[in-house]
């Protein structure tokens, strides 16, 4: 398959919503298990170790209509809770054995509460990340949390999950990380060549298989990329801030691309370069798990960031990727992103970094004023910036 | 109510205000009088804790709601709303900063101190997190988090104990810095034991709910006798305020009356009130002889019904107990058998559950908890929707019409198996 003919055929397993690829591998696998991770940054590494597949339930993209899910969720949450509830009443969500949802906001929270309430038969656990990022005793929690969760995988399968299992695990996902950072690398140094589109959709089929066939079609695809003829345009160097949970429709990263934007960098998928840098197990795993996730992870609207402000973070991923401009883009309802965008468009204003703030929906249909918008916001960076 | 023969209607209002003025006088001239002031949330509050330092404390919320019942929470809403927040967040915060911004002028009038400590309790509620760091920002102040996790497997967990103890240890680091004052364990000792007196009575309160009639409104008179328990707790003159309040019930209880002329319905209520339209809606569920014997909003700040109380003999670990189970740190599962036990523990006919959009923490899985009260335990759940700061979203004739259906349904149901 070209380049191009990859990316379509990706996209058409991302859409559809019935999770082929699961069916495939439970196909394969007699007896496997697999985990459903909701947004944003879940340890996929344990379910690895465990043997099992742990898969991105991330809503459905405005692929279904809500039909069931409105009796259990009230109009002013966002979509993607909804849509994912939806899924589960719709038995589309069946074959999978486990979910985990995790601290990033009090509606993934309490949903995960609606889904073991619905779905008994399902094993349903919820992380609590930590957020005192300068106390010593929270990497001993975190250690905690993660051994209880690998515990809760454990009673699936039957059999212990070994450190060298976790290690391994641990080198898999490092390697993975390395060629997800790649593809933003190349879209930071020549975003003609890859679009945000592109990009997200290889991003995006790694949530669906296992992590190994992700890694090999990274490593297949990248080398690809620099071979294709493709020439730099007189566009803004964009990037995108607040799309880090619901999934924003496709069509409105494409919008964005043909109104004249690279985007340069954004908060898609945050999952798969959540660390800067390779998780070190030098000892106990788990221990490596929690300390990275406390002193090596990404800025994040869903992780407190200590005595730090996020701002200071937020700059500096502007700065250095010579990014011209900010679209802040937050699904409708996501107080996690809504509330950050005030203090972080202060400081665009502080910094005199130009900005344009929208909200998306996962149903959104008509892309005309955003596209109007975004022109507009392309020609003031160009011309007065 | 006014007769000679009570001589105590009316205290546990009038008290309460006197207290609250004379507290809203001493935050005002904190830094006047060389305290320091520490912001922080109501839900698993540790004010023993900041006491021992001498801290004045300020709550947001308790400002945010004030505002609400005062009417003011529209405009500063619409202050927040200028300057970029969005529409569909959260109203308590959008009224803070809204204040703020208008000059920090709190609901009585008083000047509100600039922080000196932002001390974040993450009990429950994530947007306390984005609260908190849009505070930091616009006070330049720095922010601690006191990390609680929450609830998941069901159980207090001794792990998640030991976690917040340890994060109280380093906190004392943080405020001795502040403060100029040691950390002293004998001086919270004191003080646990004045916040263990004031709960017991507290939760007396809460159980004459279950007479009948009842001589109390768990939810629209709660929300004012339970203003002490969260902002003054571990002072002396909380659990006189306590002692005296309990006149009160107990004077109702000997004379058999209660909020309402004549008790027809007994409810429990979910979900906090809708503060700018709270008498309002107090008067759409009184028409009906509604009595709230129970709620869960009287117990967002803390939960004592199963014998909880600080302890003088472990304080700190008292304290992240008290964090670790307050009603906003419950899990979906235990808040909704706790409502069920609620209908029974207080007879009550039916679960009114008030679901408002700013709180996505009470919000989110109440109408699947009403799903779970008609289907699982055929209790009659009414779930309707406004708001607990933002005006714009209560909608008095919608509402009224959802009600008087439940009620007629309720009175008709009665009539048929009388």
């Amino acid at each position: 398959m070209t380049f191009d003919e990859q990316i379509e055929h990706y996209r058409q397993i991302i859409d559809d919503v019935t999770f082929p690829t699961v069916k495939e591998w439970k196909a394969k696998h007699q007896g496997g298990k697999v985990v459903g991770m909701f947004p944003v940054y879940t340890p996929y590494e344990l379910p690895h170790a465990a043997g099992m597949l742990p898969v991105g339930v991330l809503g459905a993209g405005g692929r279904i209509e809500i039909d069931h899910a409105d009796s259990r969720i009230q109009s002013f949450v966002c979509s993607i809770a909804r849509s994912t509830l939806e899924l589960g009443l719709r038995d589309m969500v069946k074959d999978f054995d486990a979910l985990w949802f995790t601290s990033i906001c009090d509606v993934a929270r309490n949903l995960s509460g609606v889904w073991q309430s619905n779905f008994p038969h399902q094993q349903v656990s919820y992380i609590h990340f930590p957020q005192n990022m300068t106390s010593p005793a929270a990497a001993i929690h975190y250690r905690t949390e993660l051994k209880k969760l690998l515990g809760n995988l454990e009673s699936l399968t039957g059999k212990k999950v070994s450190d060298a299992d976790l290690a391994a695990s641990i080198n898999t996902y490092n390697r993975n990380r390395e060629l997800c950072s790649q593809l933003y690398a190349v879209k930071r140094t020549t975003p003609w060549l890859l679009a945000t589109y592109e990009a997200y959709v290889l991003l995006r089929i790694g949530t669906l298989i296992p992590v190994e066939e992700h890694t090999r079609i990274l490593e297949e695809v990248i080398p690809q990329i620099g071979l294709r003829a493709r020439q730099p345009r007189d566009y803004v160097r964009v990037m995108i801030e607040g799309s880090f949970c619901e999934q924003p429709p496709l069509e409105l990263l494409q919008v964005l691309e043909d109104a004249g934007c690279y985007i340069v960098d954004d908060d898609l998928l945050m999952h798969t370069r959540w660390f800067h840098s390779n998780v070190e197990v030098n000892g106990d795993p788990l221990m490596a798990l929690a300390q990275n996730y406390i002193g090596n992870s990404t800025y994040s609207s869903v992780r407190h960031y200590g005595n730090k402000p996020r701002k200071e973070e937020f700059v500096k991923k502007i700065r250095s990727g010579n990014i011209d401009g900010v679209i802040f883009s937050a699904p409708k309802f996501c107080e996690p992103a809504l509330l950050d965008y005030v203090v972080l468009k202060d400081e665009c204003e502080k910094q005199g970094i130009a900005y344009l703030a929208f909200e998306y929906e996962e149903k959104m249909g008509v892309f005309e004023s955003i596209r109007t918008q975004v022109e507009t916001f392309v020609e003031s960076v160009m011309f007065f910036s | 109510m006014t007769e000679d023969k009570f001589k105590y209607q009316g205290v546990g209002r009038e008290y309460q205000k006197e207290l609250l003025t004379a507290w809203y006088d001493r935050v005002q001239s904190a830094h006047d009088n060389g305290r320091k002031v520490a912001y922080l949330f109501v839900p698993g509050n540790i004010a023993e804790f900041l006491r021992v330092f001498d801290f004045e404390l300020v709550f947001p919320e308790v400002n945010a709601l004030q505002c609400g019942v005062r009417k003011t929470s529209g405009n500063l809403i619409l202050k927040a709303e200028d300057v970029g927040y969005s529409p569909d967040v959260c109203g308590y915060v959008k009224n803070d900063i809204g204040m703020m911004l208008a000059g920090n002028i709190g609901p009585s009038g008083h000047q509100m101190p600039k922080p000196d400590l932002l001390l974040c309790t993450y009990c429950g509620c994530t947007t306390f997190i984005k609260w908190f760091e849009a505070l930091a920002h616009y006070y330049d102040v720095p922010l601690v988090m006191l990390d609680v996790p929450y609830l998941r497997s069901g159980t207090l967990e001794a792990e998640d104990r030991q976690y917040i103890v340890a994060q109280l240890m380093e906190l004392a680091g943080v405020c001795e810095k502040i403060t100029g004052k040691k950390y002293d364990h004998d001086k919270l000792v004191e003080i646990t034991k004045h916040s263990a007196e004031a709960e017991d009575l507290w939760v007396q309160i809460l159980h004459s709910a279950k007479h009948r009639p009842s001589p109390f409104d768990s939810y629209f008179e709660a929300v004012f006798f339970m203003a002490p328990i969260y902002v003054l707790r571990g002072l002396p003159e909380c659990t006189s305020y306590y002692r005296e309040a309990m006149k009160e019930i107990q004077e109702r209880i000997d004379h058999g009356i209660g909020p309402i002329p004549e008790e027809k319905f007994r409810v429990v209520i979910e979900g906090p009130p809708p503060w700018p339209h709270f008498r309002s809606f107090w008067e759409l569920l009184k028409k009906w002889g509604v009595c709230a014997v129970a709620s869960s909003y009287s117990k967002v700040g803390g939960f004592w019904d199963h014998g909880f109380r600080h302890d003088p003999s472990r304080p700190l670990e008292s304290i992240a107990d008290y964090c670790l189970t307050c009603y906003t740190n419950l899990n979906l599962a235990m808040r909704t058998d706790l409502l069920h036990n609620y209908v029974e523990e207080y007879s009550a006919d039916a679960i009114i559950i008030h679901s408002v959009k700013s709180c996505r923490s009470f919000s989110v899985g109440q109408a699947d908890m009403r799903e779970q009260f008609i289907r699982k335990w055929d209790i009659p759940t009414l779930l309707i929707e406004s708001d607990l700061a933002d005006p714009r979203y209560f909608q008095v004739a919608q509402l009224r019409n959802r009600i008087d259906a439940f009620f007629e349904s309720l009175e008709h149901k009665r009539l048929v198996n009388a």
